[in-house]
């Protein structure tokens, strides 16, 4: 069975593939069949893995499977290798049940969509990729993950691609994710150089130590602390963080099963993973957990006052999200690894189960999710009500439901961490309350959008009244199994103070089974945890009861009184406090002059003018010129062949000897040398006494003869060329006296 | 050395040749020609070969017969070809390419 684990995104992903081909080929049925059946089919083998393989050496570093080496260059050297340990076993199984479940509700919510094929496709790959993410046991396996979710989210984002809204929804998330991607390449670089490996338990494993993570890189801050601050920019852009969260509430454009398992469950939580993941980096610099504590801490804040104001059902339950993202990345920013991994599973089920009742309204509404025109639906929709008043309560914060220890967890862990040390104590209890309010504020306009779209009169108008009607089997069976886990799933993670009412003692499941993961759960004192209980559930109470003032059955007097009174204000609230606007006028338009001025001067002037202008003058002159010699009289062309041939053979075959011979006498002594090209091929023979007989031969072009009385000779040299076989006879007379 | 008239008789085809090439005006002729240099090629190859006991000039001579035979295959269709089209093998009319 251990060998099973790669059969995990496998699966997915080979749904992907055949949809991707042979989807169009298939009925409607068969591919939601095929779709789903890939997807239930991992999670059963996750299943079985975390079960029954996991526990047996989960903290021996959990299941671990060498698919292959998948390159190793110089130092580098890259398994395809995946790890299930208890943190990616748990992310496993989310991805893949909530996965499932949305694939079932998929197949009702798109019944009469056209596209059902490409879309179930994409469905797949996203979750085969986020498993590759999730179960990746070195940071460029993981990266691959990370991009091919990136990918699968821009598909889907841009589903609807005929409006062009969607369509650029889609860009403007792939795009804000790649300033994310950046980040994580960058922090992945530092590891690597300071560590010298690119595998996740190596890195790990070298920051328990210190070592070359501790020492000093920049600004007096260690490697670790600059690759942590790069990696949490990755996160911050998959987990739509400030300042990159801007993508987030545009891709509600998709489908909303794609909210719900994309842009709520799985996807957007990879930040808080990746965190998690490279938790002992983090350790080694508590300046980088504040950072992220502090990001989290004003973003789930900021987010939850943007969430006031919505009046469009899904982009509340976005800006809830990078609300509820936050609260996570607080979580593992103090250090409270277990209660970020808490929070976000038990937020998996209550935001896709909050998301998938969206999808069940706005089905009803006729596609139509503006808030202002619902209300009333409790009586008409009874099975989504319910499922949507567990998941409200669980996102709240009301006792007993998930939500209320899995935040509780967070905000507790956030006043009692230790982690920062002497000068950055103040983080801890600084985020904490800045969560105190942003959960006062989550109850507040949860419970709103929960008043307007459930209780009161309906304002929609005759004809949606008429059309509204429960969803299908296939829709409200994903929403109860969603619901019951909003309810049950925080009992994973009681917390110490609470175990003891019933008798048990030590850390929460949970924290205890993720320890050989993320390390030892945070201490809480019993003080400061029912302190914080009772805190959190007056603020959830508070939220609601003040939401309930305001829009309990509709728009009630103070509420409308309220707008009236700070008109700029709620239309500032209302307009996300206009960060879109200020991008574009900080980063966008900048940019947009910087590439026009490029365009201009580069493109039009350099390249086309330029390079391609001369260029092409140049083969235009040319051009002219021979075109004089294109005569298209064959035997012209064979004419000059037949010249220039010759020309050639008198070159090449022309005697490479010269030439002059210069004869010295001096008494009866002859010196012979011969004045000329030098060549290895030629060979000289001299012959001085006229018998016939060389009487000095070799390479040497120069020969000295004694000769015995005066007389007159007659000197022979034979110049011979062993390339062409020519030879060339030089005879010369010379008197002695 | 009577390898000289050999050498000369290989000189006198090979101009024959190159002349006829260059002035006849009929395809078929240039043709011939061209299978007459050839041969003027050969012989010198073979006279020098046995003048100096070599075989590589026997070889060679091999191998132009074989050249030849393929130019004078693809040559004659050329012209058979233009013929079917313009019914007469001129060649200084065979010049489309320079209008």
């Amino acid at each position: 069975m251990l060998s099973r684990l790669h059969m995990i995104p496998l699966l997915p992903l080979l749904g992907a593939a055949y949809l991707i081909l042979f989807g169009r080929r298939h009925s409607r049925k068969a591919v939601q069949t095929i779709a789903t059946v890939a997807v239930f089919a991992a999670c059963v083998v996750s299943l079985d893995a975390f079960f029954f393989g996991l526990p047996a050496v989960a903290h021996e570093g959990g299941i671990v499977e060498l698919v292959y080496n998948w390159f190793s260059a110089g130092g580098i050297d890259v398994d395809l290798a995946f790890r299930m340990d208890p943190l990616s076993g748990l992310l496993c199984l989310v991805v893949t049940f909530i996965g499932t479940l949305i694939h079932i509700y998929s197949a009702g919510y798109m019944a009469h969509d056209e596209d059902y094929a490409r879309f179930f496709a994409y469905l797949n790959l996203f979750c085969g990729a986020m498993l590759i993410l999730v179960l990746g046991d070195s940071l460029p396996v993981m990266f691959i993950g990370w991009e091919g979710v990136g990918l699968a989210s821009y598909l889907l984002i841009g589903f609807w691609y005929k409006e062009t809204a969607n369509a650029s929804a889609g860009k403007k998330a792939f795009i804000t994710n790649r300033v994310g991607d950046f980040g994580f390449l960058i922090g992945m670089f530092l590891l690597f150089r300071a560590t010298g490996t690119l595998d996740v338990q190596s890195i790990l494993g070298a920051a328990g130590s210190g070592g070359p993570l501790a020492a000093p890189l920049w600004l007096g801050q260690s490697v670790a602390f600059w690759a942590a601050v790069f990696l949490f920019i990755g996160a911050c852009g998959k987990s739509a963080q400030i300042p990159l969260y801007v993508w987030l509430p545009d891709a509600m454009a998709g489908p909303t099963p794609v909210s719900a398992l994309i842009h709520a469950a799985t996807m957007v939580t990879a930040g808080v993973y990746l965190v998690a993941r490279m938790s002992a980096v983090y350790m080694l610099a508590p300046a980088s957990l504040a950072i992220v504590a502090i990001v989290g801490a004003v973003t789930a804040l900021f987010a939850a006052i943007i969430g006031f104001a919505q009046n469009d059902f899904k982009k509340v339950l976005a800006y809830s999200t990078v609300s509820q993202l936050g609260f996570m990345f607080v979580g593992v920013g103090t250090a409270n690894f277990a209660g970020g991994i808490f929070h976000l599973f038990t937020h998996a089920f209550f935001k896709a189960g909050l998301f998938l009742c969206a999808g069940s309204v706005m089905h009803a509404m006729g596609g139509s999710g503006d808030i202002t025109k619902m209300g009333g639906l409790g009586k008409k929709l009874p099975w989504t009500t319910r499922v949507f008043q567990a998941c409200w309560l669980a996102i709240c914060g009301v006792p007993v439901f998930s939500g209320f220890f899995s935040k509780d967890a967070i905000i507790s862990g956030a006043f009692a961490t230790e982690v920062y040390g002497h000068r950055l104590a103040f983080v801890g209890p600084l985020v904490g309350t800045l969560l105190f309010v942003a959960a006062f504020g989550t109850a507040f306009y949860m419970s709103r959008l929960y008043c307007l779209v459930f209780t009161g009169p309906c304002r929609a108008d005759e004809h949606t009244q008429h059309h509204i009607h429960e969803s299908p089997a296939s829709m409200v069976f994903p929403l109860v199994v969603l619901a019951v886990g909003a309810i049950l799933a925080g009992f994973v993670g009681v917390p110490p103070a609470l175990r003891e009412l019933f008798g048990k003692h030590g850390e929460s499941t949970l924290s205890i089974f993720l320890e050989p993961a993320v390390g030892a759960p945070l201490e809480v004192s019993h003080h400061t945890e029912w302190l914080m209980m009772g805190l959190s559930t007056l603020a959830a109470l508070g939220g609601i009861g003040m939401a309930y003032v305001f829009y309990g059955g509709g728009y009630r007097a103070p509420a409308i009184a309220f707008a009236k009174k700070v008109p700029a204000l709620v239309s500032l609230v209302r307009d996300k406090f206009r960060i879109d606007e200020l991008y574009g006028f900080l980063i966008i338009r900048p940019l947009q002059a910087l590439c026009r001025i490029i365009f201009q001067v580069i493109d039009r002037i350099l390249i086309d003018k330029i390079l391609v202008g001369a260029g092409a003058f140049l083969a235009d002159l040319v051009g002219r010129a021979f075109r004089f010699f294109q005569t298209g009289d064959v035997q012209r062309y064979l004419a000059v062949f037949a010249i220039g041939l010759a020309v050639l053979v008198w070159v090449a075959a022309r005697p490479a000897s010269p030439d002059e011979v210069l004869l010295k006498v001096q008494g009866k002594t002859v010196t012979a040398s011969i004045e000329g090209p030098r060549d290895s091929a030629l060979a000289y023979s001299f012959d001085f006494d006229g018998d016939g007989t060389p009487d000095r031969e070799g390479a040497n072009p120069n020969a000295t003869w004694t000769y015995s009385g005066p007389d007159r000779y007659t000197v022979t040299i034979v110049i011979q060329d062993s390339r062409w076989h020519t030879r060339r006879i030089i005879k010369r007379d010379v008197e002695i006296r | 050395m009577p390898g000289t008239y050999y050498i000369l008789l290989s000189l006198a085809l090979f101009f024959i040749g190159t002349a006829g090439a260059l002035l006849r005006r009929n395809a078929l002729f240039v043709l011939m020609s061209l299978e007459l240099q050839l041969g003027a090629g050969s012989l010198a190859l073979l006279t020098f070969a046995r003048g100096l006991g070599d075989q590589k000039g026997h070889v060679v001579a091999f191998f132009v017969m074989a050249l030849a035979a393929a130019e004078a295959a693809v040559g004659l269709a050329i012209v058979v070809s233009i013929f079917r089209v313009r019914r007469k093998i001129d060649l200084d009319t065979v010049n489309d390419l320079r209008n």
